[in-house]
């Protein structure tokens, strides 16, 4: 347990002035709950983070910030305000009716739920200085800084206790309930602020004195996980990228390099798969041995199912997601897609190959809607295999004009798709700027490291209530066993209980791992191992969804959603039998019924009960599946409300889910 | 099914002699019977009886009962019909109008007498006793860690296994975990495929030795398959897992000696699919090279009619109807020309629609369409019942009443 006495002196000395501030401040927050929408669920204790965050920025002369700005978390907002509805295509309206879900509530990220500002009202005079102690310490030492932060969480429980609020369950739930939510007025909870120094130190020995019990360790440790998130990894932001593209257009020998190129396969490893590729024929796949590791994928060279693994850039911690390019690998494709912020797009730039993968029939353009749908905003297209053209400047604006033309159709913005020209087998332009001539006449932007190194991280609903999707499960050493998966919502401890739907069983977090390393906790965005015990094994199944027990996400056979339809060759039907992919589960459905048919940009309702749907339509239809899914809607879970639908191999749809039926 | 005799009056009465000898025959018998109808068969009673001085003793007494239908059930997957009803004509066993349940049994003759035979009904018996029409078809759908274990007969799709392994995927220097149940997966395939399938006779005696803690267990499991032998096996999945798996079966069929799998390997037949949930079977179905192979079998045209269907209503929605009243409209205006509908529709228990739907496949091929009724034990049969189980391709397009609509989709709920 970190000294608690560590933080008194930083308490009774706060800077001058700082009352005032923290005043000023509490104000804001506490309107802003008001206004926040009533609906929405609440995480008291992030808040706090913030208003450390806050009050560093204000005593390093940043002027007055609205809290929502820093911390407003709609990672949509592009989506939301893409204009894309003009533009004519297939997935041009896609955004456009995401954007246009009803009633979407204004998720203000932060909403700050009251139970936060009682405890931070009262709280701040012990965790501003706290704060202060931290943005200090935390060039000096790493150690120290992880210190501090606990003890203003501990001082935070302590006073908790000392105060006789009542708002413990919530807090340690993560969610206020409502009740208590609209409890005091912002000018009560901000009295005890104004308090001179003297008080908050009396509270923080309040704090010191008792031993804080099992239970408020928890709720302590959770106040804290913006702020833990930040200064996880060095302060570099986590994020999922994924790498697709039409099969054979170099996708795992690019990352393969590119891996190599940055230390994380050791020159040993790398050799012996020269060696071993050589032996087996296929020299030139050495470099994709490194994500393709079965036996199959190495004797076919062709990528089977994603391939995971991370690498750090200068300011990120990747995680990276080789997508298979194959036709009848979509399904593993949209599970790696599902869980990316990011993508990479590989096109094979000789000739007639781009053509191939492009036209009808390739993955090029599949693979562009289905990450589009799945909502990743960001692209970079690595233009692969520019050095068989020679490096031409034509061959590559030919292809970037062909496909921004199409990117652009498929609801991407220009801004948010860069065009790198790479070799993945040569490695040029990858982790360097290249120094080929023919190149460097006429290129001059950013290699594809540097360039994944500028993709802006998404903003994570950390403050929601937890949510993973399991994408595998197996046995480890040890008791339980593991399941790996995202975190989509909210964040997990060890020795949390969670509940895993639909199997609907409780069981209990042993350890969490991330990139191979424990860690006690892990938050949204994070792609981790959980080692579970209390469960069968059998009856856990990739797709299921482990979530927070006291805010459990829903199982059901039939929804209603908003469609999209793509170019599809078969008019759909009530009764027509669909794949429904969701998430990492794909489950047989079924149409049960045609609703109405949308108009494309306005949402109006132009015909209910249509005999059929055809190519390009927009569309609300109930479908029923075989066994229960664990859904979210879209309006309450942006990523958690998004789903494909297949038909005989090809991908005919893109929806969200608008209602959850039975 | 082999009819014995047939006697219908002018008035459409009459009564019908048939032998079942396969299990199909069963679901053909499911399909002619009708709550009302009166039924003869062989069964077996449980007769109590009390001598004279009080003491009651029961026995079992085969014996032949005509009984009036009320209940009439079957189980697809053992393939039994038991029928249940009120006894009229009494016998020294049973009373008039004691209950009775009848399991028809196959090779032993029943009688079934109805008020009415209709045209569906008679060819329904023709198409039973039609002996080209024979060829049964196992398939194996799969794809990583699901296999569904299929036969298809002329009639029926009979789901006979589901294996579904969970398969961890492949971890950054761990693939072990992954290969080993991928393993396991292919084994329990292959498990399922010998116990299930039938290749050269009517049953499958398989005798399993297992060793425990040095006791050695015999198990014999007999699995009594009343179906023909299967003519083909498709394996077909997305992806390698079919060649993979078709290496592993003959690698393992040759490790164990297996005869049976090593005799039969010409049957097996890779094909493609696009997944291996069971509706991706109507996929295989058609793939050409199966086609060309099975020539054609029913459940292959069934999937190739209802394509059409959706074709046409892609390229001219007003030539593809479907629900009752607009098919009834079209067929009004002479314009259907391929009717495609479900028989589950004419196992409808109330009279006044089971006739509604006899009259319109009776108009219909009086004039001069093509009536095609589906097994809504089929893949395309089970997706055109969810389509209201009538639908028609026209002739020439009739405009769009969308009033209509209303009640037809309302029908079906």
């Amino acid at each position: 347990m970190p000294d608690p006495n560590k933080s008194i002196p930083a308490a009774l000395n706060p800077p001058p002035g700082l009352g005032s501030l923290g005043k000023d401040h509490l104000k804001v927050v506490s309107s802003q709950n008001l206004v926040s929408d009533g609906g929405q669920s609440t995480l008291g204790q992030s808040s706090l983070a913030q208003l450390i965050a806050v009050h560093e920025q204000k005593c390093t002369n940043v002027p007055p910030l609205i809290p929502s700005t820093g911390l407003s978390l709609d990672n949509t907002v592009p989506l939301t305000t893409s204009p894309f509805g003009s533009f004519l295509g297939p997935a041009a309206p896609l955004s456009t009716m995401l954007s246009q879900g009803p009633s979407v509530p204004p998720i203000s990220g932060l909403s700050v739920g009251s139970g936060a500002t009682l405890s931070s009202g009262l709280v701040l005079g012990t965790s501003v200085p706290a704060g202060l102690a931290k943005a200090r310490e935390a060039p000096e030492s790493r150690v120290e800084a992880e210190v501090v932060p606990k003890v203003a969480r501990m001082t935070v429980s302590g006073k908790k206790q000392t105060m006789g609020f009542d708002v413990r369950s919530a807090e340690e739930n993560g969610i206020v309930a409502p009740s208590v939510r609209r409890g005091p007025s912002p000018d009560v909870t901000a009295a005890p602020t104004t308090e001179t120094p003297s008080k908050s130190s009396a509270v923080n020995e309040d704090s010191a004195a008792p031993t804080p019990t099992r239970p408020t360790g928890k709720s302590k440790q959770q106040l804290n996980i913006r702020a833990e998130l930040e200064k996880r990894q060095g302060g570099k932001p986590l994020l999922n990228l994924v790498v697709i593209g039409h099969v054979d257009a170099g996708k795992s020998t690019l990352m393969g390099h590119l891996l190599y190129l940055l230390g994380n396969v050791n020159k040993r490893t790398m050799h012996k798969y020269e060696q071993e590729s050589k032996k087996a024929g296929k020299a030139s796949f050495a470099y994709a041995w490194v994500l393709d590791e079965t036996g199959e994928e190495r004797d076919r060279g062709v990528t089977m199912d994603v391939g995971m693994t991370k690498f750090e850039t200068d300011s990120k911690v990747i995680t990276l997601m080789d997508a298979p390019g194959h036709k009848d690998f979509i399904p593993n494709m949209i599970t790696g897609a599902a869980q990316a912020d990011v993508a990479v797009l590989v096109v094979d730039a000789s000739r007639g190959e781009f053509e191939a993968g492009f036209e009808a029939g390739g993955q090029t353009r599949e693979h562009g809607l289905l990450v589009r749908s799945l909502g990743v905003t960001q692209l970079a297209v690595a233009v692969n295999k520019m050095d068989q053209v020679n490096w031409q400047q034509e061959r590559f604006r030919d292809i970037v004009s062909k496909l921004g033309h199409f990117l652009k159709q498929a609801g991407f913005k220009d801004s948010d798709v860069f065009y790198i020209p790479t070799s993945g087998l040569s490695g040029e332009n990858l982790t360097t700027r290249s120094k080929v001539a023919d190149l460097t006449a006429w290129y001059t932007g950013p290699c594809l490291l540097e360039q994944i190194d500028a993709f802006k991280p998404p903003q994570r609903s950390v403050e929601k209530p937890f949510r993973l999707c399991v994408s595998d499960v197996f046995k480890d050493q040890g008791s339980g066993f593991c399941v790996t998966g995202k975190i989509e919502a909210g964040f997990i401890q060890t020795g949390d209980k969670v509940l895993a739907m639909p199997p609907n069983e409780t069981c209990t977090v042993k350890g969490i791992t991330l990139h191979d390393e424990a860690l006690d906790w892990a938050a949204a965005g994070d792609h981790v191992s959980l080692t579970v015990t209390g469960m069968d094994i059998i009856k856990i199944n990739v797709g299921c969804i482990f979530c927070d027990p006291k805010e459990a996400i829903r199982a059901c056979t039939r929804f209603r959603a908003r469609i999209l339809l793509f170019n599809i060759e078969v008019p759909i039907t009530q009764g027509f039998p669909v794949l429904l992919h969701y998430q990492t589960v794909s489950e047989p459905a079924t149409i049960r019924k045609l609703v109405s048919v949308l108009h494309k940009s306005s949402g109006e309702v132009l015909k209910k009960k249509p005999k059929c749907l055809s190519k390009g339509q927009n569309a609300v239809v109930e479908i029923q599946t075989q066994r229960p899914v664990a859904l979210e809607l879209y309006k309450d879970y942006k990523e958690l409300g998004r789903f494909m639908l297949r038909y005989v191999g090809s991908t005919i749809a893109a929806g969200v889910v608008t209602e959850i039926k039975e | 099914m082999k009819l014995v005799h047939k006697d219908i009056e002018k008035d459409n009465a009459g009564q019908v002699t048939l032998i079942p000898e396969e299990a199909e025959d069963m679901w053909h018998t499911y399909n002619l019977l009708q709550v009302g109808d009166s039924l003869r068969a062989s069964t077996i009673r449980k007769v109590q009886t009390e001598s004279s001085t009080g003491s009651v003793g029961s026995s079992r007494v085969r014996t032949t009962l005509t009984l009036c239908v009320e209940t009439i059930d079957f189980d697809s997957q053992a393939c039994q019909l038991r029928v249940k009803g009120t006894n009229i004509q009494e016998n020294q066993y049973v009373k008039m109008g004691a209950y009775h349940t009848i399991e028809l049994e196959l090779n032993r003759k029943f009688t079934l007498a109805k008020k009415v035979w209709d045209s569906v009904v008679l060819d329904r018996i023709e198409q039973a006793c039609d002996p080209a029409q024979k060829a049964d078809v196992a398939a194996v759908v799969m794809q990583e860690g699901l296999a569904n274990l299929v036969l298809v007969t002329p009639a029926m799709t009979l789901l006979r296994a589901k294996v579904e392994v969970t398969i961890p995927r492949k971890r950054k220097g761990s693939c072990t975990q992954h290969d080993k149940a991928l393993e396991r997966f292919y084994e329990a395939v292959m498990q399922g495929i010998l116990r299930h399938f039938s290749f050269d006779g009517n049953f499958v005696l398989k005798i399993q030795i297992r060793m425990d803690n040095g006791q050695i267990n015999t198990d014999i499991f007999v699995v009594f398959l009343c179906f023909s032998v299967v003519k083909c096996i498709l394996v077909a999945s997305p992806g390698f897992v079919k060649d993979q798996f078709i290496s592993y079966l003959f690698k393992e069929a040759v490790r164990q000696d297996c005869k049976i799998l090593l005799e039969n390997r010409s049957k097996f037949m890779v094909v493609h699919s696009s997944s291996g949930h069971k509706y991706s079977l109507k996929e295989v179905l058609c793939d050409p090279a199966v086609t060309a192979r099975l020539s054609d079998t029913k459940a292959a045209g069934e999937v190739k009619a209802l394509e059409d269907f959706y074709k046409m209503l892609q390229q001219e929605p007003d030539r593809a109807f479907y629900g009752l009243a607009h098919v009834e409209r079209a067929s009004e205006a002479l314009a259907v020309d391929i009717l495609l509908i479900s028989d589950k529709l004419f196992r409808h228990q109330d009279i006044a629609t089971r006739s509604r739907y006899v009259r319109l496949v009776d108009n219909v091929k009086e004039n001069g369409g093509n009536v095609r009724i589906f097994s809504s034990l089929h893949v395309s049969g089970d997706q055109l019942n969810q389509l209201s189980g009538v639908a028609a391709i026209l002739r020439f397009p009739i405009a769009d009443v969308s009033e209509a609509e209303e009640d037809s989709s309302s029908d079906e709920d």
